[in-house]
């Protein structure tokens, strides 16, 4: 398996299913602590990178991720926007006009997708975002790419599952970025929106190279 | 030419009126908006955005307002996006206070940083840069410099220091290489001028420090002994 265009589209096409299968789960979890908006606008901003997809097939897994970028920060609205749109802006930073990611390329893109959000978002560690999926599944790929030899699938699953436990491990934490964080000691119990989406989007790009 | 204003807004409402709101003050800056989804909705739009950008590009540079949290976030991703970000700057102010400020100051012909610094002085005086005059020191032990020019003007207009009064002096002093203070706060804060609340007979005490120390003094002298233009 390689990681090349064909993959990048694919990945995207198994995000926007995958936005569209738990719309009304991140709107629950969104309703819980925020303003209920996160299933939705994650919906329609990727069926609008779908629509991009088609209009002006990419070249390289970069030009994929750009155009994704792009299309995010345009159509979802919320805060998911610009996070998300940053987060593939600079992953498609990390791969240039490479016609394929290598192990060391995929470990790169998540660190610098969570630098953006970090950045972007201003938030760290623990504090019941988005970041806590992006830092350890970062983390993961990158011990996954140095230790785990040439096979990419390995890399791709060591950070999809990294995400998803980050995202169960914020279900006690108290919020203190995003709109959850008005809510102070009573977003505890529920499970960050933004984490979640995140640790779908990421099992995506283990389902693309499947 | 004058410093070109973008306001990014999650409501299309809120970016138009209070660039309505602006126009009046200054008619001749060009304010553009960002105002909600491209599709009509609550939210902000990188695409706006950029459109307002380039739009407002090829001036003497761009100052970005905003309001809630990701609007901030839609405004930098557009400065990542951008080609020539320089001569854009993004003003951390009051959506409101900040743009009338902002507009005032580009008005009055203030160069993109004094147009930002303008729409940030609104925050008070906290955030003002350098201290406040020392306007007591212990007896023989000057501390502080004095200020370069000083001049104390008498209202005489009817309605006293109100909006337009206020938008006028802090639009003047704002292309002014000087540093002003009106009975203590920012002489080029529009909204640091209006919190004086002060009437007709009131004394203004001007305190100027730099380079157009005397011009500044000067200037607001003029506006206040014309009774501002008004009755």
């Amino acid at each position: 398996m390689v990681l090349d265009v064909n993959w990048a589209v694919k990945w995207l096409t198994l995000c926007a299913q995958a936005m569209a299968e738990h719309r009304v789960e991140l709107i629950e979890l969104d309703r819980a602590i925020g303003d209920s908006d996160h299933g939705e606008n994650m919906d329609r901003g990727f069926q609008a990178v779908l629509d991009k997809l088609a209009e002006a097939p990419p070249a390289t897994p970069g030009a994929a991720l750009k155009l994704a970028a792009m299309t995010l920060m345009s159509k979802v609205g919320g805060a998911a926007g610009p996070l998300y749109g940053t987060a593939f802006l600079r992953a498609a930073g990390t791969m240039g006009d490479a016609a394929e990611i290598d192990p060391a390329g995929w470990a790169a893109a998540v660190s610098a997708a969570r630098d953006g959000i970090v950045a972007r978002g201003k938030a760290e560690p623990g504090d019941k975002t988005m970041v806590d999926a992006w830092a350890p599944a970062a983390d993961a790929a990158k011990a996954a790419a140095d230790t785990g030899g040439p096979e990419v699938l390995t890399v791709l699953v060591a950070a999809a599952e990294a995400a998803e436990a980050g995202a169960v491990a914020t279900d006690p934490l108290v919020a203190r970025k995003g709109r959850a964080s008005y809510l102070g000691e009573r977003s505890a119990g529920h499970r960050d929106p933004g984490a979640a989406s995140s640790a779908l989007i990421l099992r995506a790009a283990v389902g693309a190279a499947a | 030419m004058t410093v070109s204003i973008v306001v990014v807004s999650h409501s299309e409402k809120i970016a138009d009126g209070a660039a309505e709101l602006a126009a009046q003050m200054a008619p001749d800056v060009l304010v553009l908006t960002a105002g909600g989804t491209a599709d009509g909705r609550i939210g902000t739009s990188l695409e706006k955005v950029l459109a307002a950008l380039d739009h407002a590009a090829g001036g003497d540079g761009t100052v970005i307002l905003t309001d809630l949290g990701s609007a901030v976030m839609t405004a930098e991703s557009a400065l990542e996006f951008a080609e020539d970000p320089a001569g854009v700057l993004l003003a951390d102010a009051p959506l409101v206070e900040g743009l009338v400020a902002a507009s005032v100051a580009a008005q009055g012909g203030a160069d993109v940083q004094a147009v930002k610094r303008a729409a940030e002085a609104v925050r008070g005086p906290s955030q003002n840069s350098g201290p406040p005059p020392q306007r007591e020191v212990s007896e023989g032990s000057v501390t502080g410099q004095g200020p370069d020019f000083t001049g104390d003007f008498e209202l005489i207009n009817q309605a006293g220091m109100h909006a337009r009064p206020a938008a006028k002096i802090a639009g003047g002093l704002s292309a002014l290489d000087a540093e002003v203070t009106v009975n203590g706060v920012d002489g080029a804060s529009m909204t640091a001028l209006m919190t004086l609340a002060a009437g007709k007979g009131s004394v203004l005490h001007v305190e100027a420090r730099g380079v157009d120390a005397e011009r500044a003094v000067n200037y607001v002298g003029g506006l206040v002994q014309a009774g501002f233009g008004e009755p």
